[in-house]
């Protein structure tokens, strides 16, 4: 009961807002208007057939990709953006850019390890670089979350390219983990995965969501988005279709498109 | 050829009594070159792709240049071309410079090889796959540290064989050297042909000695593509 009535006010802090997302690739409009808060604690599954915008969105919130309007507040202070060349809107600020993005960690469909790195080099090198840990001490770090994630000691001198695909992935896990973000950025974590090495990765992201991290999923990966999500968003070209708790979106939609979406995945 | 050696291989291999002469020679404008060449090659490579067209441009022309003209006529430019020029001859300091055959073998060589070295750095740094790129900027590094950490030593480390490659030729351009009056190793090889008429020993030697020094070059690339391209190879445990 005490848990029920502390909790709302430490829950419900915005942890990341996106604002009337627009962006636009050339003469195509990608994002048509999103808006989308994650507070604290919220796992947040975004689904959408492919050229939906999910992925464009997911990238726009640590502006990998620069959006074409709209306004983006990590942590209550919005991101100072002002208007390019090209029509897209840069942030002003590089420092604060990347301040921004240490604190959001982002977990990509091809890993996107460094392949001259070994496992635990990987792991360890923001840390040192970007928050100037010590060698040592990232190390240690770094060691920690690998066994977070469920990788054997005996890899970390490993290179990724000698590891499976799901090993991979979960050194990335393991790496975007060390910065110690306030929220986690998935971009199709398991799609670029055997079948068999799918349930690896949906595990260590079952255990995160557990334990009450914040974090936003691009994902096809149904059963994940039903039964680990706070929120699921269905995206349809560009525009937010149905969002909403899971049973909301998985039994109870009146959406056509959903439905479509649904029994053809 | 093993007369011809016993009797000349100090001068073959360092020194003719008065100056260094020679493999010292040879390795001496071989070593420097190319050090100072890669050294300069990795600033030039990423102006090379940079956003600025003047800066990007500049270096395509530098590159062109010296890519599209033999190193024979460069080092002629060098050594007899600009010390006929009355401006370096009145200032003190590019007389001085420029009256040494050393000097401007090295020069020639260095800007040579600079050039050669940019465009293979700089096709490597161009081919960083975009996901290694765009996992540092996610972390939140800057643009510094994005080359520094990541762009940079995956690039070096993939430009390994072609550099080794370009090393190599180096070490071989050395021997049009003697055009600027260096006593390098090739020079040696003449001088002891016109000594002595045994062709074959004196440039038999001479090409030993390259043979020599290029199978230990190739033998250090090996081991340093061992050691920084291990993460590209198959992996058999």
């Amino acid at each position: 009961m005490i848990n029920e009535i502390s909790r709302p006010s430490y829950e419900r802090r915005a942890m990341i807002s996106v604002e009337d997302l627009h962006k636009r690739f050339g003469s195509q409009d990608v994002l048509k208007g999103v808006s989308l808060s994650a507070h604290c604690g919220d796992v947040i599954s975004i689904l959408g057939s492919s050229g939906s915008g999910k992925s464009t969105l997911l990238r726009c919130m640590n502006l990998l990709e620069y959006p074409s309007a709209g306004r983006i507040i990590v942590n209550r202070a919005e991101i100072r953006m002002k208007r390019d060349k090209t029509g897209n809107l840069r942030p002003v600020d590089q420092p604060e850019l990347r301040r921004m993005r240490s604190k959001i960690a982002m977990v990509f469909q091809h890993f996107h390890l460094w392949p001259h790195l070994t496992v635990l080099q990987n792991v360890a090198h923001a840390p040192i670089h970007v928050l100037g840990l010590g060698k040592r001490e990232a190390e240690a770090r770094g060691r920690a979350y690998l066994d977070k994630v469920g990788l054997a000691p005996h890899l970390e001198t490993r290179y990724p390219a000698h590891l499976s695909g799901g090993q991979q992935q979960r050194v990335a896990i393991a790496r975007a983990l060390a910065m110690e973000p306030e929220v986690l950025l998935f971009d199709e974590p398991t799609s670029s995965l055997d079948p068999e090495l799918v349930a690896e990765v949906l595990k260590v992201m079952h255990g995160l969501a557990a334990e009450g991290r914040t974090m936003i999923v691009v994902t096809h990966e149904m059963n994940f988005a039903r039964s680990v999500s706070s929120e699921v968003v269905f995206l349809h070209e560009g525009r937010i279709e149905e969002q909403g708790k899971p049973e909301d979106i998985f039994v109870n939609s009146s959406s056509t498109r959903l439905r479509k979406f649904l029994s053809a995945a | 050829m093993i007369d011809v050696f016993s009797e000349y291989w100090r001068v073959y291999l360092y020194t003719d009594g008065y100056q260094f002469t020679g493999l010292v020679i040879t390795i001496w404008l071989f070593f420097f070159s190319v050090v100072i060449g890669s050294i300069l090659a990795v600033p030039m490579a990423i102006a090379r792709n940079a956003d600025n067209p003047f800066l990007s441009r500049s270096v395509w022309l530098y590159t062109y240049v010296f890519r599209g003209t033999p190193l024979f006529v460069q080092l002629l430019l060098c050594y007899t071309g600009i010390f006929s020029l009355e401006i370096i001859r009145n200032h003190e300091l590019t007389n001085a410079f420029f009256r040494d055959g050393m000097h401007c073998a090295l020069l020639a060589f260095v800007l040579n090889t600079c050039a050669y070295t940019t465009e293979i750095f700089a096709g490597a740094i161009r081919t960083t796959p975009a996901g290694e790129i765009e996992a540092g900027l996610a972390a939140g590094m800057s643009k510094f540290q994005l080359y520094w950490h990541v762009i940079l030593p995956s690039a070096l480390r993939r430009s390994l064989p072609s550099y080794s490659n370009e090393v190599i030729l180096v070490f071989h351009s050395t021997s049009v050297a003697f055009a600027a009056t260096v006593p390098d190793l090739l020079k040696v090889a003449r001088d002891v042909n016109s000594a002595t008429y045994q062709s074959f020993a004196a440039f038999g030697i001479a090409f030993l000695i390259y043979t020599g020094i290029t199978f230990v070059l190739v033998w250090l690339f090996r081991q340093a593509e061992n050691r920084w391209l291990a993460y590209l190879k198959p992996q058999n445990d």
